[in-house]
């Protein structure tokens, strides 16, 4: 009897407990800190066989980068985002880790060659999605978005928003060297 | 006065009716996929203004969404098929209207679950209180001082 007297008043309080970790995941979680889990995560990565930016008459496929990690980049001219994210994506082309593949979302082939020319170019290939499908396929909502894929061909990681520094040393690098060794 | 209300009333809501026709003038040949290419598109939601469905909104990830929409709807593909690829690629999330899943489960059964679990203290304790009205036959201070 003493021992439920002792119980019984802490019922509420773990009630109260477990309330405050599922609300606190929830929120975490929430949409509103932009945080949409991708489906795609470790699934299969969309196929694409598009032209490529800098040399028309090529096509670039998905499937010529199976077997090594790569970052898809998805990108427009029209996209603000996308010009604070490009010093750090020379960065990650100059440490060599990863190749970088672009997809130019939705946007004037002139207008994207002229921007790499300009500000470097970061990219080890640039497809063009003109009318948006693959990127559809990927889940893109909103550029810039940056996908991680492992040699098997699995998407591993997604980041939505300009690359940083921190998300490239705590979420990528970390990913692509544990893969290689 | 009151004229000059309704009229109002009417203005806006033409006004309403216009800008909803220009965003999206799709056109299905047959009506019974019109109208289910209106309600698909309602029910799906619009990835980069989360509180607008693809039907009202103008961004233009919205309008490729909608092209789906009418592209699979001509091909021939059931509605749950179409929620199905657009929940692929975009999660749970792209469905207004929530689907069962192990996943949620648990979600839609808290309700129940917790009105059984309410519906079982109250009964505890009106039992108890029925039993104690019976057997105590103390005075009231008695039952302070414990």
């Amino acid at each position: 009897m003493t021992v439920r007297r002792f119980l019984v008043p802490l019922v509420p309080l773990a009630v109260f407990a477990v309330l405050a970790v599922v609300l606190a995941i929830g929120i975490r979680h929430s949409p509103d800190k932009g945080i949409i889990v991708s489906p795609l995560l470790g699934k299969p990565a969309p196929q694409f066989a598009l032209p490529a930016l800098l040399e028309p008459a090529r096509t670039v496929r998905s499937q010529d980068f199976q077997g090594h990690w790569y970052l898809l980049n998805v990108w427009g001219t029209w996209c603000g985002e996308c010009r604070a994210e490009h010093q750090m994506l020379l960065r990650v082309k100059e440490s060599h880790a990863v190749p970088l593949i672009g997809l130019d979302w939705k946007d004037d082939d002139a207008q994207a060659q002229a921007w790499l020319t300009q500000l470097g170019n970061p990219y080890d290939t640039v497809a063009v999605d003109r009318s948006g499908r693959a990127a559809i396929d990927w889940g893109v909502y909103g550029a810039p978005e940056t996908f991680l894929i492992s040699p098997a061909g699995i998407v591993v990681y997604k980041h939505v928003g300009a690359l940083t520094e921190d998300v490239w040393t705590r979420e990528i690098l970390p990913r692509v060297q544990a893969g290689k060794s | 006065m009151r004229a000059l209300q309704q009229a109002a009333i009417a203005l806006t809501l033409m006004g309403v009716a216009l800008c909803a026709a220009a965003l999206d003038t799709t056109v299905l040949p047959d009506p019974a996929l019109q109208a289910r290419y209106v309600a698909l598109t309602h029910e799906l939601r619009c990835m980069q203004c989360q509180n607008e469905s693809i039907a009202d909104s103008p961004v233009d990830l919205a309008a490729d969404l909608r092209n789906q929409v009418r592209e699979q709807l001509l091909a021939g593909k059931s509605d749950e098929q179409i929620r199905g690829w657009m929940a692929a690629r975009y999660g749970d999330f792209i469905l207004f209207r929530p689907r069962y899943s192990w996943r949620n489960a648990w979600l839609w059964g808290a309700p129940a679950a917790l009105l059984l679990l309410g519906a079982g203290v109250c009964w505890r304790v009106l039992r108890q209180r029925t039993q104690l009205l019976a057997t105590d036959s103390d005075p009231v201070e008695e039952d302070l001082r414990t």
